[in-house]
């Protein structure tokens, strides 16, 4: 029934000639300019929806009253005040629980079509990843700030300094962005939202409970510990708790990994860029290939 | 040689789940037409717009826009169509501006010109008062206007119109036959997908019928039609005795047994202009006039049915973009 079924498969006259290739240069540029593209776009998001930032920090917040005033009059750590010990775990464990809104926002774009239009466009395909992964990052920022306020209410006390305490925050971003691909790629392979909230949750509670978050991880069972001790999340509470409340605080075993503050933040960073090695190219994947 | 603004041959696309969406799809689409691709649900129309627009790659064959292979050159292609799909892809909380403008920087017009195109579309398109509300506030119409005007953005050469118009009200619908055929008017390539015969019909000017993956029938909406060769004769007379002298006189014309009721008479024929003539003559030799006449031409229902044997509107949901299910307006 179709027409033209023997025609062979040159390009016909009148027809445009295959541009060559954008130059690297080019196309980082562009990747650059998009990201900041969808940057924006969801930083308006953010501002129309200004519930989401209130819902992102009563989670954290309810977590901060319940150990400090609920659990925390039990849990000893030796040679530390326990509020000073929790709010690194509590930084860390809002900047894991952020993440899940980064594998819902991606799902919802899947969902209503926005996804396969701008599959559809002649920009960088590593630009919806990257915007949204900025964008989350801008927020998570602002969380933060919330955050560090509630801690100094309820009595926490960097002795690590401004500049301790500022290190800290910067591996927390890191860690946060380096996250934020990984749920990316949870929202690109979830059916819906919803599914994407249920597939984020059991990577997020093992690794911010089994951690070195609210208890030392000494007082665990010991076959958790090897795990507790060795899982990206707990390295990155050490080295932020280590930034955070300085040298001054050392106690072997407790508050380390062992050797220095560097060691700590080295290894966190570490682990961060291997996270973001590996989840970013394979998001960045997922999201060319569809269905 | 005419020169095809898309082609294609052989696609076959099967899904993961071992639904065959496309079964060995053959296309040629001319440019500056309007192509419509008609079919149910689950027939493979919206598989067959993911691959030209290169947002799916086929099991086999192949696929060219403009010349250039869909995958070989998917960045080219990009740069040249516009799509509006399936489930007016607008981004709730962006303004109509916004949105238009997010689709034009993405399209690397750059912030200025983008934003200057935007304000033009959405006079264009009669969305000035929702410029600066939320798309979340929208109508269903004005959703799919504003959907339809992103993909316009960039002044494509083609257009992808995946299912335009389902879910509107008739009013939205007829208000968007306007704007496209318009955009024809001015030389832009459409291909369209839809349910609607009618639609295909006022729209396309080549319509290829698909079902379970296959072009079962090509051809202008006329050729279609008159391939089932029949159209339809009313008349209305002035009394219910003149309408029995009438068909009488249209029998004995060669036409097939008139159905009766009241003072009207239909007629099924099969050459409905030679009839009709012939009709008339004969009338008025009887001194028979009509108070009222018409030829009604076979629907492409008509047309649908009897190339599949069923209704255009059975048939299972499209597995389409993952998650999309249900999300239509």
């Amino acid at each position: 029934m179709s027409t033209v079924t023997a025609t062979i498969p040159v390009p016909l006259v009148g027809h445009k000639e295959a541009p060559a290739a954008p130059s690297a240069g080019r196309r980082l540029r562009r990747a650059l300019g998009d990201s900041l593209v969808i940057t924006e776009r969801n930083l308006i998001g953010f501002l129309r929806v200004p519930q989401s930032l209130f819902f992102l920090s009563v989670q954290p917040i309810m977590f901060v009253l319940l150990f400090r005033y609920v659990f925390g009059g039990a849990i000893k750590i030796p040679g530390v005040d326990y509020t000073d010990y929790l709010m690194p775990g509590i930084f860390v464990q809002t900047a894991a629980f952020g993440s899940i809104s980064t594998a819902v926002g991606m799902s919802e774009d899947l969902q209503k079509g926005l996804i396969e239009r701008f599959r559809a466009l002649p920009m960088a395909r590593s630009a919806v990843l990257a915007g949204r992964g900025l964008a989350d990052l801008a927020r998570a920022i602002l969380v933060i700030v919330i955050m560090t306020g509630v801690g100094f209410a309820v009595g926490f006390r960097p002795h690590g300094g401004l500049a301790g305490f500022l290190a800290g925050i910067g591996i927390l971003l890191l860690f946060s962005h380096s996250l934020s691909w990984g749920f990316s790629l949870i929202g690109l392979t979830a059916a819906n939202s919803e599914t994407a909230q249920v597939m984020a949750f059991p990577f997020i509670f093992p690794l911010t409970f089994a951690s070195s978050a609210f208890v030392a991880v000494p007082s665990l069972p010991s076959w958790l510990q090897a795990f507790a001790r060795n899982q990206p999340v707990s390295q990155v509470i050490n080295a932020v708790r280590d930034l955070m409340l300085g040298n001054n605080l050392h106690v072997p075993g407790v508050l380390r990994t062992g050797g220095s503050t560097g060691h700590a933040a080295l290894f966190a960073v570490l682990w961060c860029l291997v996270l973001l090695v590996v989840l970013a190219p394979a998001s960045v994947r997922r999201y060319r290939r569809s269905v | 040689m005419p020169t095809y603004a898309i082609e294609a041959e052989g696609l076959v696309k099967r899904y993961k789940g071992g639904v065959l969406a496309l079964n060995g799809v053959d296309l040629a689409v001319e440019e500056g037409t309007v192509f419509g691709l008609l079919g149910p649900n689950g027939a493979g129309k919206t598989t067959a717009v993911r691959i030209f627009t290169t947002t799916l790659v086929p099991d086999a064959g192949w696929a060219r826009v403009l010349g250039l292979d869909v995958i070989e050159h998917a960045e080219e292609v990009r740069a040249s169509i516009g799509l509006a799909g399936q489930f007016a892809a607008v981004d709730e909380n962006l303004t109509g501006y916004e949105n238009l403008r997010l689709i034009g920087q993405l399209n690397q017009l750059g912030r200025r010109r983008s934003a200057q195109r935007s304000r033009e579309l959405l006079g264009r398109f009669g969305l000035e008062e929702t410029a600066d509300r939320p798309a979340k506030t929208f109508s269903g119409g004005q959703r799919r206007r504003l959907d339809v005007a992103a993909s316009l953005v960039a002044r494509p050469s083609i257009l992808f119109l995946d299912e335009p118009t389902t879910g509107l009200d008739p009013q939205s619908r007829k208000d968007l036959w306007v704007m496209i055929e318009e955009l024809v008017a001015e030389g832009t390539t459409v291909l369209l997908t839809t349910q609607y015969l009618e639609e295909a019909d006022r729209l396309a000017s080549i319509v290829a019928v698909v079902d379970h993956g296959r072009v079962i029938a090509e051809g202008t909406p006329e050729e279609l039609k008159s391939k089932m060769g029949r159209t339809v004769l009313e008349l209305e007379m002035s009394s219910a005795e003149d309408a029995v002298v009438t068909a009488e006189a249209l029998h004995r014309l060669g036409s097939e047994v008139p159905q009766l009721s009241g003072a009207k008479v239909e007629v099924t024929v099969d050459h409905g202009a030679e009839f009709l003539t012939r009709a008339l003559r004969s009338l008025d030799r009887r001194k028979l006039v009509p108070l009222h006449l018409a030829l009604r031409e076979p629907s492409l229902d008509d047309v649908f049915l009897a190339l599949t044997g069923h209704r255009a509107e059975e048939g299972p949901i499209e597995p389409d973009a993952k998650g999309a299910k249900g999300a239509k307006l």
